[in-house]
Order: structure tokens, then C-alpha cells, then sequence
């Protein structure tokens, strides 16, 4: 992956947020609220997909448990704000908390210098440790102060956002699709900054070739902790806003099923971009929905298959893959620097 | 070596031990500020282990290693780039898919701000001849070319001390003299530690040579004297002659 | 004292079950540094065909120890001519493909067989220790990791077939030269490694009853223990059991299943900070 060309200069990240707040301003006037309820959900898990394709693309960090941050903030927003009712401090626990969890367990994994392998094995791990245990609190018994944990049975009746201070102006459905718009608009802004700045330089160095950068003096465990920790606060705020979308959140929300669907999306959207994942979301999501209308084919079956047939067959995704392809019929010269004379002087398409 | 003036880099009874294998032997070795070394030896001799003990990829099994009179024997793997080593490895090392101005900038933009690294850079990428090429991608180009861009990477952090493992490996005859050139021209600021098998780009450069054997110093001592030597020439026998 | 002796039957159960779970994925991944996340999958195929062999009438014993692991022996030559052996030496995409392939199992078979969980009952009955009743079964666990243990090592170093697998995974190209095809080596390994998965799963079948999704509670601790026990593949599985089986049991008796689980990982953690290639990659080295 390269740090060069259109797709990471600012021009595309321009372009890209340009369309974003177009998007934003226009469609809420004209859809209805039913069918910006259904986009809303898109974009929260979209955000999801943002944060493993930030630390996956660009830190080469293969989290196969990123769901246990997004259940993590689910949970942190409904507990704090049953009992705070006031939503403002539950918000910013459902980042902080998932981010000291991801802070820990990256500072372990790092620090530890375990390998890759032990990182997909140990944070699968986790995220089914976390279903079991929050699973298993159905009981009355369970609670942290006067928010019952629910077990199997999730937290009903969540009470939604409120503009700060002001418990009774809840936020409306309207107000849920602009402000997860909004949410994923910034987070693409704020780290396609961070990638062009030298902390994102060094993280992708790192990733491209960890003993190099370590021998600048560039200390790759905490860079990697970093960026762990930030998609793990990412993933957080994404679940906040789930558990305001449907006002409930269910221990499935830890599940392998969910931690897989985020794999899934990044693969298929693209490694290496952030709005790839965005992409391959979207497709999944609604894809998923076409298949929960009919009986013939199971979700699991189809998500497997396209699972297998992306890493085969398309590996790169498809944001990268449809970007090769254009920038095949658009260039008029190779790029190697190695091309024979002879190809450039005949006009190459 | 003037008295009372602290070496560069010296190691005091240096010794790794890999399950049977005594790698290094109670090596004892001294470096000046701004001296040129070259380290000879046949396969097997312990020249990597060396290098790995001054990058900090390997601790040594007693024994200690200073540099500029402080103790570095335990380091973490990004401690040698900050402390002032800089090193360019056997197989070139470098980021494979950001340009070879990514790379040079990576290393001059840790201890420089913006502005100053970008000139550092610039500089860098002149000296080391690879300017016009520096939007090139590093993973396409020549074998000789990826040498110089670590060179310069190298380079950008102006590093006290510089190790280069085989830095003529697998050069036409032109890079080779051009390294040579290099490495001369470098040192008048800095101190090198070269690994090196090839005898007659050693004679370029060398002004004093250090020979390991079984992880043991055997000697050290000018070019001319190290190859008439019967010690140097019988561990060298039947070794390709360069 | 009857306790301490029902004690001690539970922790040898909780190694041998680790055992059996483990040795197909231990064959896999300590063979082929294949890492296989449809390992799960495998038991669970290995449970469904030792339930619907019974309800075709055939005899329990012979439907665990004979149509589990042929039916997921043949799966895994399959599965490995199509999908493992095009990716070869990718670990990520090996993963991120076998997890693919365990959805698809898990979809397959939820279509085919429902999302219930189907039973049989645990055979053999109990047993009285003093006052405390232990089942007979789970004496049957772990004699069968025992035997399950001896047969490894002798089919790995007595038989013909063991010497050429293990060869073929020190030296490839030497197999070659010796006109031995790799491929078929690695085709066989891997059956054999999903066959053992299949076994696995039969016998837990009575235990646990029969559900798509039941391959989620294995796949964790199996490599965890394949990962904790190192290179050499039997005195690793051996010892990995033995560690974390014994934790797991331990913990899960002080308190709850959960906080067994929590124990598991967390010594898998420690272990490996300290261990950083496992435990065979210390201690036993060259042991096979």
C-alpha cells in the first residue's frame, strides 16, 4: 500500500467529505423518517467497519474480537444512562471505556510482543469471554446500580440522548441519522489527519516493516497501542450510538457472529482504505437484510461463502480492486519506473 | 587511543551463548569517535552475532557493551536508532511501499521538525545520489539503488555510529567504487563499523580490520598486515579469493 | 477423601477432554502451521454424524469411532483441495478463510438440520465414589486420550506414513527429490487432523448434545492449547493439556464455568509472556 497518489492525497478526502455533507444536508429532506431509520443503522455499523480498517489497514493489526469494544460502549451508554438519566457523561464513558479495555489488553498483546497469530487467537478469545460472562447475568441479582445487566434477555428501554443539561429534548429519529452521519463524517476527517500526520506516517511504517522503523527509534509497541486504542474508542462511540438506534442491546452484540461480519465487511469493502469498509458494510448489511427475507439460504451460509470466495478470488477488496481497474484504463503510461521504452513510445493505454 | 578520551562504542568480555553454540567469545573491542572498522571473518565467524549485539536483537550472555561510555548491553529494539547507532542491514531493510523520499523523511523527521526534515531529506537524497528517483516506490527498484536509499535512511538520523553489514553485496564494479566513495566521504563525520567479505573493497576503505574466528577477535590490525598474515590466510583457506 | 479422589477424576476428565478437542488441531497447525478456524466446525460435524448415524439405527460405538471421523475425514479433503491448499504459507488469509468456511459449515448445517440442539443420552451410566456419583464416561474420556496419545506416537514414529509426514513438513522440497508428492502428504495430514476433530466431536455428542453453533466453545481453548504447547506436537498437546486443562478445571470448580474460561485465557497469557514459543519451544525440546 502506498502512501502516494490520489486515493491518500487530501484531494480525496476533500472529495470524499465534500459528497459526505452533501449527503447529509440533502437526504433528510427527502426520505422519510422510516427509511433514515434504516440508514442510520447503516451508518453506526459503518463506523464499526471505519475503526477495524483503520487498525487493520493502516496498523496491520488483525483484531478478530473488535466487537467486544463495540458491546463494550453498547453496554457502558445503557448502564451509565439508566442510572445517570442524564445522557451527556454516559457518552463519553461509552469511548472511555471500551478504550481502557483496548489500552489493557493491547498493553498485554504489545508490550508482550506476541505475535500475530496469538493477537486473532487471544482477542476472539476475549470477545466470546465477554458473551459468556455478560450472557450469563440474567438473573435479578445482576446489576450495577440500578441497571439491571439482563443476561441473554439485553437491556431494554434504553433512554436515548438528550442535548446536554437538558434531559427532557431527547434526540429524534431525524436527529439519530444526522448526528450518526455526522459521527462518521468526523471520525473519517479526524483519521485521514492523523494518517497524513507523522504519527499516522510512522504507524503505517511500522506496519509496511516493523524492524526498519524500530531501528530509526521509533518504539513500534507504542505506536501499535496507540492506534489499538483509538479504533478501540471508535468502536465504542459506534456502539453508544446502536444502543440509542434500537434502544436496546443483547449479548449477541460480543458475539462471533458480529465480530466476523466486521472482518467481513472490511475484506470485502478493501484493506487499505477507509472508505472501503464503509463500502463493504453497506453491501453486507443490506445484503443481509435481503436474506433475512427468504428461507432457502442461511445468513451464516452466504457470509461464509462470501468470505472464502473474497480471500480466494478478491483479495484486496473492492475499493482497491475497482481502483485498479480504473486507474488501468485511465493511465496512459505505466507507473515502474523499469518499462521498456518501446511500450511508452506505442501509447499504452 | 588518546587517554582519557571516552571510545565511541567498546565492549568489555562480551560473550552469547545459543544452547551449545558459544557465538561470541569474550570479544573485547574498541571503537573512537569518527574511526572507520572493519569487521573480516568466515561464515560461522560470529560477524552477525556481533551486529545483532549492537542493535539490541540479541543480549549479550555477560559481559557489557557501552557506547560513549554508557551501559547499552540489555536495549529495546528501538533504543540503538535513538541512542545515535544507525544501522543498514544485510537485506535491505526499507519501507517497501512509500517512496524512497517516505523513506529518508521517516528517518530525518524523528529528532527534526517539519521544515528542517524536509531539507534533511533533500540533502540526504543528494548526497546518496537517489534525489531524482525519490518519488520512485522502493520495492521497484535495483538491488544497488535500494542500498543507497538505505544508505540515506540511514543517513537523515546523522547518527554517531554507523554499522553496515555488507554494504558492497551484490553491486556491478562502478557501485562498488561509488560505496567505497560514500563510505569515506561519511566518515569524516562519523564512525563506521563495516561488515564485509569482499577483500579488495575493503582495501578501499579499511584502515584498520578486525578478524573474528569462532566468535573469538583473532586480530586487529592494518589491511596490508591482516592479508599477509598465515593466521588469516589458513582460516581463510579454500575460501574464494576476492 | 472420596472428594479429593472425584477431584481428581474431574481434572483428568478436564485434560483429557482438552486432549481430544486439541489433537486434530495439533496435527493441523503443529504439522502445516495451517490455522484452521473451522476447527470448531469439525467437531461439530463430527457430533451430527454420530447423531444421525444413531438415528439410522447404527450402534453408538461404532458411529463414534468409525463414522465420525471418516465422515469429517472426508470433509477435510475436501475442504482442503478446494480452499486450504491455494493458500498456503498466507497465515491471515488461511484464517480468514477457514473462518469464512466455519460460517458456511454453521449455515449448512443449520439449513439441513435446524438450529435445536439433538441429543443422546450419555451411555454407560455412573458409578459410586463413597457418597459422590461419577459417570462412567467420563472414565471412557480419558482412557481414550491415553489411547489416543500412544496411537499419535506410534503412527508418527513407527509407521511408514508418520516418518514421510514428518519429513515432508521439516523439508518439502526433500520429499520431492525423494518422489514424494507434498501435496498428498499435506492432503492426508489434514484429513487425518479433521478425522481426529470428528472423533472429538462424536464423543462429545453424548456429553453436550448436538447444536450448529456448539463449535464457538472449543475453537478458543484448542488453540490456546495448540499455540501454549509449542512445536513438538505430542509433548506439547501433552503438556498444554495437562497446564491449562488443570486450570480451567481447577477454577471452574472454585467458582463458575465462566470464570474457568476467564482462568484459561489468562494463564494462556501469562504463559505466553513468558513462553513466548510455547511451552515445548523450552522445555522437551526435540521431543516429538
Amino acid at each position: 500500500m502506498t502512501l502516494t497518489g490520489f486515493t491518500t492525497s487530501w484531494k480525496s478526502a476533500a472529495v470524499t467529505l465534500a459528497l459526505g455533507i452533501v449527503l447529509l444536508a440533502a437526504l433528510p429532506s427527502v426520505l422519510d423518517d422510516y427509511t433514515l431509520l434504516q440508514m442510520t443503522i447503516y451508518l453506526v455499523m459503518s463506523v464499526l467497519a471505519v475503526s477495524l480498517g483503520f487498525i487493520w489497514g493502516y496498523s496491520g493489526i488483525l483484531c478478530f474480537g473488535q466487537a467486544a469494544f463495540f458491546g463494550l460502549g453498547a453496554y457502558t451508554y445503557a448502564i451509565a444512562v439508566v442510572n445517570m438519566n442524564d445522557s451527556t457523561v454516559p457518552l463519553l464513558l461509552s469511548i472511555v471505556v471500551p478504550a481502557l479495555f483496548a489500552a489493557v489488553l493491547g498493553y498485554v498483546i504489545f508490550y508482550g510482543r506476541l505475535s500475530d497469530v496469538y493477537m486473532g487467537v487471544i482477542t476472539l478469545t476475549v470477545t466470546l469471554i465477554l458473551f459468556n460472562m455478560i450472557n450469563s447475568t440474567a438473573g435479578p441479582e445482576w446489576k450495577i446500580g440500578n441497571a439491571p445487566l439482563g443476561g441473554f434477555n439485553g437491556i431494554p428501554a434504553i433512554p436515548p440522548l438528550n442535548w446536554p443539561g437538558n434531559i427532557d429534548e431527547t434526540i429524534t429519529p431525524r436527529g439519530m441519522f444526522n448526528l450518526s452521519f455526522g459521527v462518521l463524517l468526523a471520525v473519517y476527517a479526524g483519521l485521514r489527519w492523523l494518517i497524513a500526520s507523522r504519527i499516522g506516517h510512522v504507524i503505517i511504517a511500522i506496519k509496511e516493516n516493523e524492524q526498519r522503523a524500530q531501528l530509526l527509534g521509533y518504539d513500534a509497541r507504542a505506536y501499535k497501542l496507540f492506534a489499538f486504542t483509538l479504533g478501540g474508542a471508535i468502536a465504542g462511540l459506534a456502539g453508544c450510538l446502536f444502543a440509542n438506534w434500537g434502544a436496546f442491546t443483547s449479548p449477541t452484540i460480543f458475539g462471533l457472529a458480529q465480530s466476523a461480519q466486521i472482518i467481513i465487511w472490511v475484506i470485502v469493502g478493501g484493506l487499505g482504505t477507509l472508505v472501503g469498509p464503509v463500502v463493504g458494510c453497506m453491501l453486507i448489511q443490506w445484503l443481509t437484510t435481503q436474506i433475512g427475507t427468504q428461507q432457502t439460504f442461511n445468513s451464516n451460509l452466504v457470509l461464509g461463502a462470501i468470505l472464502v470466495v473474497f480471500v480466494l478470488l478478491v483479495p484486496r477488496g473492492l475499493v482497491p480492486s475497482l481502483g485498479d481497474l480504473l486507474a488501468r484504463l485511465f493511465r496512459r503510461r505505466p507507473v515502474e519506473p523499469a518499462e521498456p521504452v518501446g511500450r511508452v513510445e506505442e501509447g499504452r493505454a | 587511543m588518546t587517554a582519557g578520551v571516552t571510545p565511541l562504542l567498546q565492549t568489555h568480555d562480551l560473550n552469547v551463548r545459543f544452547g551449545g553454540v558459544h557465538a561470541t567469545r569474550d570479544v573485547n573491542f574498541t571503537l573512537a569517535e569518527a574511526e572507520l572498522r572493519c569487521v573480516i571473518g568466515p561464515n560461522g565467524a560470529g560477524k552477525s552475532t556481533f551486529f545483532k549485539l549492537l542493535t539490541g536483537q540479541v543480549k549479550p550472555t555477560s559481559g557489557r557493551i557501552l557506547f560513549r561510555g554508557k551501559d547499552i548491553s540489555k536495549m529495546q529494539p528501538h533504543d540503538p536508532g535513538r541512542l545515535g547507532i544507525g544501522i543498514k542491514t544485510q537485506v535491505p531493510s526499507l519501507f517497501n511501499g512509500l517512496s524512497v523520499w517516505e523513506n529518508v523523511w521517516l528517518s530525518a523527521r524523528r529528532t527534526n521538525p517539519p521544515k528542517i526534515a524536509n531539507d534533511v531529506t533533500r540533502q540526504t537524497l543528494e548526497r546518496v545520489g537517489m534525489l531524482a528517483d525519490s518519488k520512485a516506490i522502493t520495492g521497484t527498484l535495483a538491488h544497488g539503488q535500494r542500498q543507497w536509499v538505505e544508505l540515506g535512511v540511514v543517513l537523515a538520523a546523522d547518527p554517531p555510529l554507523i554499522l553496515l553489514d555488507e554494504p558492497a553485496a551484490g553491486m556491478s564494479d562502478a557501485e562498488v567504487m561509488r560505496t567505497a566513495e560514500l563510505i569515506l566521504e561519511i566518515n569524516r563525520q562519523h564512525a563506521l563499523v563495516v561488515v564485509e567479505h569482499d577483500m579488495s573493497f575493503i582495501r578501499m576503505i579499511a584502515k584498520k580490520v578486525t578478524v573474528l574466528h569462532q566468535g573469538q577477535v583473532i586480530r586487529e590490525d592494518v589491511p596490508d598486515r591482516i592479508m599477509s598474515d598465515p593466521l588469516v590466510q589458513q582460516i581463510y583457506l579454500g575460501k574464494k579469493a576476492h | 477423601m472420596d472428594l479429593a479422589l472425584v477431584v481428581v477424576i474431574q481434572v483428568l476428565y478436564g485434560i483429557a477432554s482438552l486432549v481430544i478437542v486439541s489433537a486434530g488441531l495439533a496435527v493441523i497447525f503443529g504439522m502445516m502451521k495451517v490455522i484452521n478456524l473451522a476447527h470448531g466446525e469439525f467437531l461439530m460435524l463430527g457430533g451430527y454424524s454420530v447423531v444421525m448415524a444413531v438415528q439410522f439405527g447404527i450402534n453408538l460405538w461404532i458411529a463414534i469411532f468409525i463414522v465420525a471421523p471418516i465422515a469429517v475425514g472426508l470433509v477435510g479433503i475436501v475442504l482442503e483441495r478446494l480452499v486450504i491448499r491455494r493458500l498456503y504459507g498466507r497465515m491471515v488469509d488461511t484464517m480468514l478463510a477457514t473462518w469464512g468456511l466455519s460460517l458456511l459449515l454453521i449455515g449448512i448445517v443449520t439449513s439441513v438440520f435446524g438450529n435445536t440442539t439433538a441429543g443422546i443420552s450419555t451411555p454407560l451410566g455412573n458409578f459410586a465414589i463413597g457418597g459422590y456419583s461419577v459417570s462412567v464416561y467420563t472414565l471412557l474420556i480419558i482412557a481414550v486420550a491415553i489411547v489416543l496419545g500412544l496411537a499419535l506416537r506410534g503412527v508418527l514414529t513407527k509407521t511408514q506414513f508418520g516418518l514421510i509426514a514428518r519429513g515432508t513438513m521439516q523439508n518439502p522440497a526433500m520429499a520431492d527429490a525423494l518422489g514424494i508428492s507434498p501435496s498428498k502428504v499435506y492432503s492426508a495430514t489434514f484429513a487425518v487432523g479433521a478425522a481426529l476433530s470428528g472423533l472429538a466431536g462424536g464423543l462429545l455428542a453424548p456429553l453436550t448434545g448436538v447444536v450448529p453453533t456448539m463449535g464457538a466453545a472449543f475453537v478458543a481453548k484448542a488453540f490456546i492449547t495448540v499455540i501454549g504447547g509449542g512445536p513438538a506436537i505430542l509433548t506439547g498437546l501433552a503438556s498444554a493439556s495437562g497446564f491449562f486443562g488443570a486450570i480451567n478445571q481447577v477454577a471452574t470448580f472454585l467458582s463458575t464455568p465462566v470464570f474457568g474460561e476467564v482462568a484459561l485465557l489468562l494463564a494462556a497469557i501469562v504463559m505466553l509472556r513468558l513462553l513466548p514459543q510455547g511451552i515445548t519451544g523450552r522445555f522437551f525440546k526435540g521431543s516429538l
